[in-house]
């Protein structure tokens, strides 16, 4: 039972604001969410706040905050899911979700709020059912970028990109079929694996764990059925063994309801209708033993000019991902501690590598026919280098006998060492 | 976070919540009546009501204005005759501001009804159910009369949509009428309409009825009703399934059969892609099952992946709700998660307080066979770049030093040798707490602390370095120059809880070791007595100075107490707990606020609760009188509930109630059922609000528990009881005696007994 919902910018205004119950203080309430979470402490959690009777529940997605209060004790996993799952279909029917699509499309998420709950009770989030009570249309604007030129062949000819949809392609909403304009069937897929990574300083892997995902997106009139081919050799567990290589092998594995498994232990096939909108198709993970190399490799070199005191750290990162593969969201959060192996100091050599790679583009278009979480690439060439100068300048000096060990402290959480893209 | 905070107007309260909102709302808000003026003009403007669009789209904007906060109900007429439009987007947008303004506008509302009972009849079921939904959520006075046939025809509807909206309109129809009174046809036809074919339906009629019958405790399960919904399950959406997975829970089967029918039932739904259907269902098992553990055990065993999979979920909202609830298993099952203890390795992107449970989990799952991988990743989170982080992880290596002491102590060790402030003293804070509990190791911290003086400066962790000095000061051979540094500058020191321990400190290595410690003795208690200005401080130091010239023995025999107590650690973290003592918390909030913060936020709601609305029911009463504000009210209501007047304020002395207590016959003898916690508190707060007096009780938690009371009515017939609580049967045995006898006043003085007791348990349920 939720008393209201509302959705705050990341600088705290109101962007929508709907109270369903009328039983608890007005709308100063999203103020005194917005006072609460940036007066918190660090090491209490915001996830779920308290104040007067009142609790405050939300979830912060592409930099927005979707709250929820509520004056009972209810499951709190039900509503994160229920603001998840609001987040998803904002974003369906508005094409992307941000402060821009939120504000620009008021009315539209008002209506669609109204159907979702009713007196704080969900009704359905089904995108088929409420594509029958939605009747306002998504406002969408299409700013200039200088991506989309890229698309663009010198002389009209055909580029890499230009074979492909657009990456913005995917971000329409899925409403938009009834206007004359893009009455397209597409489909989009999208594997979208995160990686966390530890490496040792001899590179050497001490931690893997995979996390990937299937992400569809349908703009297919509903009902029509689809057929998602995994590639034979696709292991799940550690004991299962299929094909003759070394397999793709995950640990677990689990499937959306509406994923019908009836030849997946045969042929590896997952067959589904999809509803139209976003939709994650199965989830996969992964850890420790990896079938396959790593996408990347990562070749670290520290040094210290003992007489500036300075701290030199290259971080060269060697991609192996071919070259048409793009990975929008990369990012490599670094450099934890450095020191000898057998220095009586803090940590083992090692730092500490996350690459949040992104999803897989080119998007796959037109009826998917095959599409594999692919855990190992071919070779490409991209070579990322950068020097991470130590913000304070010297680590504060080590007394110990051994010549090398540091304990590197940058005070501040995000040194220019700390993100390299 | 609030970047220019300060250049906020100290009398703007808006601006209290960030500079922003002040910026973008202060335009608008000083121009609010210029604003609400121009909207008023274009809505009445004829040619923008002849262009749909143009009309929409001031509309529109009275809708964004209203959600940035601005008081739009001005142009309220206006918005009620755009609402006679058969453009539903504009009908939707206009009912949404309606339902807003209602309340502050109601005379101008009841204009807007004709309208929406039109609709309500209207061919389109869309149009049907958003108007009643729409006039349903007016929330104003007097509506009821209004909504009151349009639900009884919604309820009847052919479209599920519109039954949908009736059922959760009876919901609010009964929220706003306030009284408490239920329309019995009601209720029965919305059990009827449990049978819809609609599963929507069903589930706002569960819904529907649990806030109807709130104060009779809710929607009733009966048998046919719980096998009714267990097969309606699989039509429902993951929210309905979650739903009714928490209605089910009041069900109680009937036999063992019946029981494990529902269980292998409600299987699929351990399987579901849905973490809240998941939690949901194995709430329920717990529940059920809460007489077969090895049933529990089952359910948590397969809850483990779902589990796993959401502490490693992308939402980190869902994250940490999942190792709260990992922390609440392993506080049963220490073993459960043992095996996945690199799921709860932090990395480092992740946010502050999702870190901080990790390291609390594996703290926690710490075993033979993982403590020398957890021991490494927890060094490393030590030298973290955020203090607080670090500070964590040695604490908790701390934890983990009570079974695995060597490990520990070594890798606490090498940290010293970081020379970091903040390392330090908490290595040193750790130190303390663990030679309390491990004598074992006293001799290896003994080896590491000296040299880190240098390295501590706030108060906690000069305190216990110091206290380590004093008690095992004779294994430390500079034990007395580090002392002495401390004494050199305590003129400078600014703690008076470090001074306070460094008298003590400096006493008691005095005692082992006199010829090193009897000069900076001397100085420390002159300094103390002569120049310290803190009194506390003082006080100590005359207190010792006085005790030395007693004699050293006597002084030996005051000082050194223990120097450790292994059993404190028992104290410290309670045995492993039964998980039926907390499967009715699972999946909800108490978990993820913790049990102690809980606690404090159901007090004060429970206080909140009880003050303002006790006076208000009807049934006052019959619940029994128990805040003492009501004082006045209970005494005009005693007498016709049983012509019973007892005097206030005549207090016996406890050596006449023994002796009449003694010299009398009981003359009525009684149990009362009573389980769980006690607060003898409340029960004599709540006996003196009926002018009973509590003579004498045993403490809280003394088993048996024994309480002697007395009362006297104006006829001056005196009641003298005594109420017992033996620990192992669940009752509270009632014993009254009487000077005279009386069997009418008897038994009103018992009824008046009765319900103060049952209020108390009532409560504290």
């Amino acid at each position: 039972m939720i008393s209201q919902f509302f959705i705050l910018s990341s600088k705290g205004d109101p962007l929508i604001y709907k109270d369903f119950r009328g039983d608890s203080g007005g709308r100063d309430v999203a103020e005194l969410f917005y006072r609460k979470l940036t007066g918190l402490p660090g090491d209490e959690s915001p996830v779920v706040m308290h104040h007067d009777g009142r609790h405050f529940i939300h979830i912060r997605h592409s930099s927005l905050y979707l709250v929820v209060t509520t004056s009972e004790n209810v499951s709190p996993f039900s509503l994160l899911e229920l603001l998840s799952r609001l987040a998803t279909l904002l974003g369906d029917y508005c094409g992307s979700l941000g402060e821009g699509t939120i504000s620009r499309n008021v009315a539209l998420v008002y209506e669609l709020l109204d159907e979702v709950l009713d007196y704080g009770y969900v009704q359905t989030t089904s995108t088929e059912m409420l594509r029958n009570f939605i009747q306002t249309e998504a406002v969408v604007s299409k700013p200039f970028s200088l991506f989309d030129l890229s698309s663009v062949g010198l002389f009209g000819a055909e580029t890499q990109q230009s074979k492909v949809a657009p990456s913005s392609a995917a971000s329409r909403p899925v409403l938009s079929s009834r206007s004359d304009q893009s009455q397209k069937n597409e489909v989009f897929l999208d594997v979208v694996e995160r990686l966390s990574v530890l490496i040792a300083s001899n590179g050497s892997l001490l931690k893997v764990d995979v996390q990937g995902e299937i992400r569809l997106k349908s703009f297919l009139p509903s009902g029509s059925e689809m057929r998602i081919g995994l590639t034979e050799e696709f292991c799940v567990g550690k004991s299962e063994l299929r094909g003759y290589g070394p397999g793709i092998r995950v640990d677990e594995v689990s499937f959306h309801s509406s994923v019908n498994l009836d030849e997946f232990e045969s042929h590896r096939i997952l067959r589904l209708q999809p509803p139209q909108g976003e939709l994650t198709v199965m989830r996969y993970q992964l850890s420790d033993d990896l079938p396959s190399p790593l996408p990347f490799r990562l070749f670290p070199s520290v040094q210290w000019d003992r007489g500036s005191g300075r701290l030199q750290v290259y971080l060269k990162l060697r991609c192996d991902l071919p070259s048409k593969r793009e990975i929008p969201g990369e990012r490599v959060s670094s450099a934890r501690q450095a020191c000898p192996k057998k220095a009586p100091s803090p940590a083992p050599s090692l730092s500490k590598l996350q690459p949040v790679s992104g999803a897989e583009q080119p998007r796959a278009e037109g009826r998917a026919g095959g599409g594999s979480p692919s855990l190992g690439p071919a070779s490409g060439a991209r070579r990322l280098s950068t020097l991470g100068p130590f913000p304070d300048g010297r680590p504060r000096a080590p007394r110990t006998s051994q010549p090398w060990a540091l304990h590197l402290g940058p005070s501040s959480g995000s040194g220019p060492g700390q993100s390299l893209l | 976070m609030l970047p220019h905070q300060d250049e906020k107007e100290p009398t703007s309260y808006r601006g209290s919540c960030g500079s922003c909102p002040v910026t973008v709302r202060k335009m608008p808000y000083l121009g609010s009546e210029d604003v609400v003026k121009e909207l008023k003009k274009a809505l009445c403007n004829p040619h923008i009501q002849a262009d749909r669009l143009r009309y929409r789209n001031v509309i529109q904007r009275v809708i964004r204005y209203m959600t940035q906060g601005l008081d739009m109900s001005g142009v309220f007429m206006e918005m009620v005759k755009a609402s006679a439009t058969v453009d539903i987007v504009q009908k939707k947008l206009v009912y949404l501001y309606m339902c807003t303004y209602a309340p502050l506008k109601p005379d101008l509302a009841l204009l807007a009804i004709n309208t929406l009972c039109k609709d309500c009849s209207d061919p389109n079921p869309m149009v049907r159910g958003l108007a009643l939904r729409s006039m349903c959520s007016l929330r104003m006075p007097g509506v009821q009369e209004y909504i009151q046939q349009p639900i009884l025809n919604g309820l009847r509807d052919k479209a599920s949509y519109v039954r949908r909206v009736a059922v959760l309109g009876c919901a609010k129809m009964h929220n706003l009428h306030g009284d408490s009174e239920v329309d019995g046809a009601l209720v029965n036809e919305l059990y009827s309409l449990l049978r819809d074919q609609d599963p929507i339906v069903v589930v706002n009629c569960l819904r529907s009825l649990e806030e109807i019958l709130k104060l009779e405790g809710g929607v009733v399960i009966n048998k046919p009703i719980a096998h009714h919904l267990l097969n309606r399950m699989s039509k429902l959406d993951q929210w309905g399934q979650a739903e009714v997975l928490n209605f089910l829970l009041r069900y109680q089967p009937r036999s063992e059969e019946e029981l494990f029918d529902i269980l292998n039932l409600l299987d699929s739904f351990l399987k579901s892609s849905s973490p809240g259907v998941v939690m949901g269902a194995t709430k329920l098992f717990l529940i059920l099952a809460k007489k077969f553990p090895h049933v529990q055990t089952d359910v948590l065993v397969r809850v483990k992946g779902p589990l796993l999979a959401a502490c490693s979920s992308e939402s980190r909202e869902l994250c940490f709700v999942a190792l709260c609830h990992v922390r609440q298993i392993l506080h049963s099952l220490p073993g459960h998660f043992s095996s996945h203890y690199k799921k709860f390795f932090c990395s480092y992107s992740e946010p502050h307080y999702i870190k901080l449970q990790k390291v609390e989990v594996l703290c926690e799952l710490v075993n033979d066979e993982n403590v020398q991988q957890v021991l490494e990743e927890l060094r490393g989170y030590c030298t973290d770049v955020s203090a607080d982080f670090a500070q964590a992880a040695i604490f908790a290596i701390g934890g983990i030093a009570r079974t695995y002491t060597d490990q520990c102590v070594q890798i606490l060790t090498e940290l010293l040798g970081l020379r970091q402030e903040h390392i330090t003293t908490v290595v040193v804070q750790t130190f303390r707490d663990l030679v309390w509990l491990c004598p074992q190791c006293t001799e290896a911290v003994c080896q590491a602390l000296p040299g880190c003086e240098e390295n501590i400066q706030d108060s906690e962790g000069k305190q216990a370095l110091i206290w380590l000095l004093g008690v095992h000061g004779e294994r430390i051979p500079n034990a007395p120059y580090v002392l002495e540094d401390f004494v050199e500058n305590v003129k400078s020191e600014t703690f008076p809880a470090v001074k306070m321990e460094l008298l003590t400190a400096l006493l008691r290595l005095f005692l082992s070791r006199p010829a090193e410690c009897q000069d900076m003795l001397g100085r420390l208690l002159y300094y103390c007595i002569e120049e310290e200005k803190d009194m506390a401080v003082r006080d100590r130091g005359l207190f010792y100075y006085r005790l030395l010239l007693v004699g050293i023995d006597e002084v030996k025999r005051i000082l050194c107490s223990p120097k450790s107590d292994p059993t404190l650690g028992l104290l410290e973290d309670p045995a492993e707990r039964p998980v039926n003592s907390w499967a009715s918390d699972f999946n909800t909030l108490v978990p993820v606020y913790g049990k102690a913060h809980w606690a404090t936020i159901s007090k004060c709601q429970g206080a909140e609760r009880c003050g303002p609305e006790l006076p208000k029911t009807s049934s006052f009463a019959a619940s029994g009188p128990l805040i003492p504000e009501d004082n006045k009210e209970r005494e005009q209501e005693l007498p016709d509930s049983g012509a019973l007047m007892l005097v206030p304020n005549r207090q016996l002395t406890a050596d006449y109630f023994e002796k009449t207590w003694l010299s009398l016959k009981v003359a009525h003898q009684q149990v009362l059922p009573w389980r769980g916690e006690f607060h003898p508190d409340t029960l004599q707060m709540a006996l003196q609000v009926v002018n009973i007096q509590t003579i004498a009780m045993s403490r809280a938690g003394t088993r048996p528990w024994k309480a002697y009371l007395s009362a006297q009515d104006d006829t001056g017939c005196l009641f003298l009881t005594e109420l017992l609580l033996e620990p192992e049967n669940s009752e509270m045995q009632i014993s009254v005696k009487q000077n005279e006898a009386r069997t009418e006043t008897l038994n009103s003085f018992i009824s008046v007994l009765e319900t103060v007791i049952g209020t108390i348990e009532e409560i504290k349920s």
